[in-house]
């Protein structure tokens, strides 16, 4: 950063500020570990794994309103398409369309309490896990909708720790760093 | 949680104009993802090469994340193994010596085997193998059973070869990239492989069932003849899969069928072996132009 923006970070805390560029760009790189951590994890022989990556996406769309774009669900989804194996733009389509729904909520839902997230979550989640079973099988897989039913109690229970993650991850992102003059 | 000050758009022309613009946006991201689902729906190896290439990039971080699941499988290996050391090993030992008895019955029939078939004149085809690495990576979020193999066309592997590991048969290979490739495990529910009985050879096909298990279907409709803990190995035909190859073994029979579990779970497995597909179909004759010369390119 340049030393005029330096210096301005500086007059707001004693010499503490955090970094911007980290600021702006750790909800996205946590977006993208995520796509990447359900394929490492295990060889699954069974759709096991909650999808990670669209989980801290709600997340951080729920725990910060419009950090992430409106529009963030096209590149975070054309990467986590390169590794789902789902039909390609299948999350493109999934992680837009629940952007909107969230901030369409957002504005007419200002005020919400605990439930009501977690029950919004959790209907975005099953929704996607669905939808995406629904998108393999039109290109041509045949499974049936049981063999996701582990997978969408998995995702949902996973969710609260993915929370946790994220708000962690907030905290890492806002860390003041002193400053040098 | 309070909503912050400046979400509304004002009176002010920029913050509506913004605020337009990123819903325009968002809903360009939707248009543009039902257009690729379109697209890879009607053409699925149309974004082949941009995985193959995202696979490549990420294949070192894979290749640590396989070598970290396997210290992980073998400390519970060896913490278990500590435990029932001493009945295993009585176990074991008594297991080897009927095991050297069958090793050298089998090498027998083994070298009858070879002598036969020179006799009647069949040749196996080359059975060496054309890799041997690590299964790296999988689609555990996904319905589909994708796996990527760390062995690409460095190693000399091509689309449609069969991957085993020394349990049984894994997958074949479905894209190529540079240095790894993407496996089709057998237990996706498009692959679908022509197999039979080990004892008597009664045919039937595998498919998977997405949910770890395979559904066998058999051929021969009519009484079922299967039974619970028949094995059944792959039969070669259609020429991709070489005959012999161990598969699954039955658990649930169906009324024209059966379920079977996979013999090589793949989580269990450190590496597999890449083979040359058993028998490739001929390579279409050249076309012949009506006056008799080859077609070539205008």
């Amino acid at each position: 950063m340049s030393f005029k923006t330096a210096r301005n970070h500086a007059r707001r805390s004693i010499n503490r500020a955090p970094w911007p560029l980290m600021a702006r760009t750790v909800p996205w790189l946590t977006v993208l570990l995520g796509s990447l951590v359900p394929s490492w994890l295990m060889i699954a022989s069974a759709p096991v794994m909650p999808p990670i990556g669209y989980l801290i996406f709600l997340s951080w769309h729920q725990l910060r309103p419009g950090l992430l774009p409106i529009w963030a669900g096209l590149p975070l989804g054309l990467f986590d398409d390169l590794f789902s194996g789902q039909p390609f733009g299948c999350a493109v389509l999934l992680w837009s369309a629940s952007s909107i729904v969230l901030d369409l909520v957002e504005n007419r839902l200002p005020w919400r309490n605990f439930v009501i997230e977690w029950l919004m979550a959790n209907g975005l989640i099953i929704a996607y896990i669905v939808l995406c079973l629904a998108l393999a099988n039109f290109g041509g897989a045949a499974s049936p909708i049981r063999v996701i039913v582990p997978q969408i109690v998995i995702a949902v229970l996973a969710y609260p720790l993915v929370g946790r993650f994220v708000a962690i991850s907030d905290r890492f992102r806002l860390t003041p760093f002193l400053v040098s003059r | 949680m309070a909503p912050p000050a400046n979400r509304r758009s004002s009176y002010s022309r920029r913050a509506q104009y913004s605020t337009f613009l990123s819903y325009s946006a968002g809903v360009l991201g939707a248009v543009v993802g039902i257009g690729l689902v379109v697209v890879s729906l009607v053409n699925p190896d149309m974004f082949s090469s941009l995985r193959g290439f995202a696979s490549d990039a990420t294949e070192p971080a894979s290749q640590a994340a396989a070598g970290g699941r396997e210290l992980g499988r073998n400390t519970l290996a060896e913490i278990s193994g500590f435990l029932h050391s001493g009945s295993e090993n009585a176990r074991i030992r008594r297991e080897l010596d009927e095991a050297k008895v069958r090793l050298v019955q089998a090498q027998a029939t083994n070298a009858e085997n070879q002598r036969l078939k020179a006799l009647l004149g069949i040749r196996d085809g080359d059975a060496t193998p054309v890799a041997f690495s690590r299964l790296t990576a999988s689609t555990g979020a996904s319905t589909r059973r994708y796996a990527t193999l760390g062995a690409g066309r460095d190693k000399g592997v091509i689309t449609g070869m069969p991957v085993r590991s020394p349990m049984g048969l894994v997958g074949r290979v479905l894209e190529v990239g540079a240095s790894s490739s993407r496996v089709l495990l057998i237990t996706d529910s498009e692959s679908l492989v022509p197999v039979r009985r080990a004892t008597d050879g009664v045919p039937a096909f595998a498919q998977g069932a997405a949910d770890g298990t395979l559904r066998i279907r058999l051929i021969n409709l009519g009484i079922n003849p299967l039974k619970k803990g028949d094995v059944l190995v792959t039969s070669g035909s259609g020429g991709l899969y070489r005959p012999g190859t161990p598969m699954a073994i039955v658990t649930d029979l169906l009324r024209d069928g059966a379920m079977a579990r996979v013999l090589s779970n793949p989580s269990d497995t450190d590496y597999v072996m890449v083979e040359r597909a058993w028998a490739p179909p001929p390579p279409p004759p050249p076309a012949v132009s009506p006056d008799g010369k080859p077609l070539g390119k205008r």
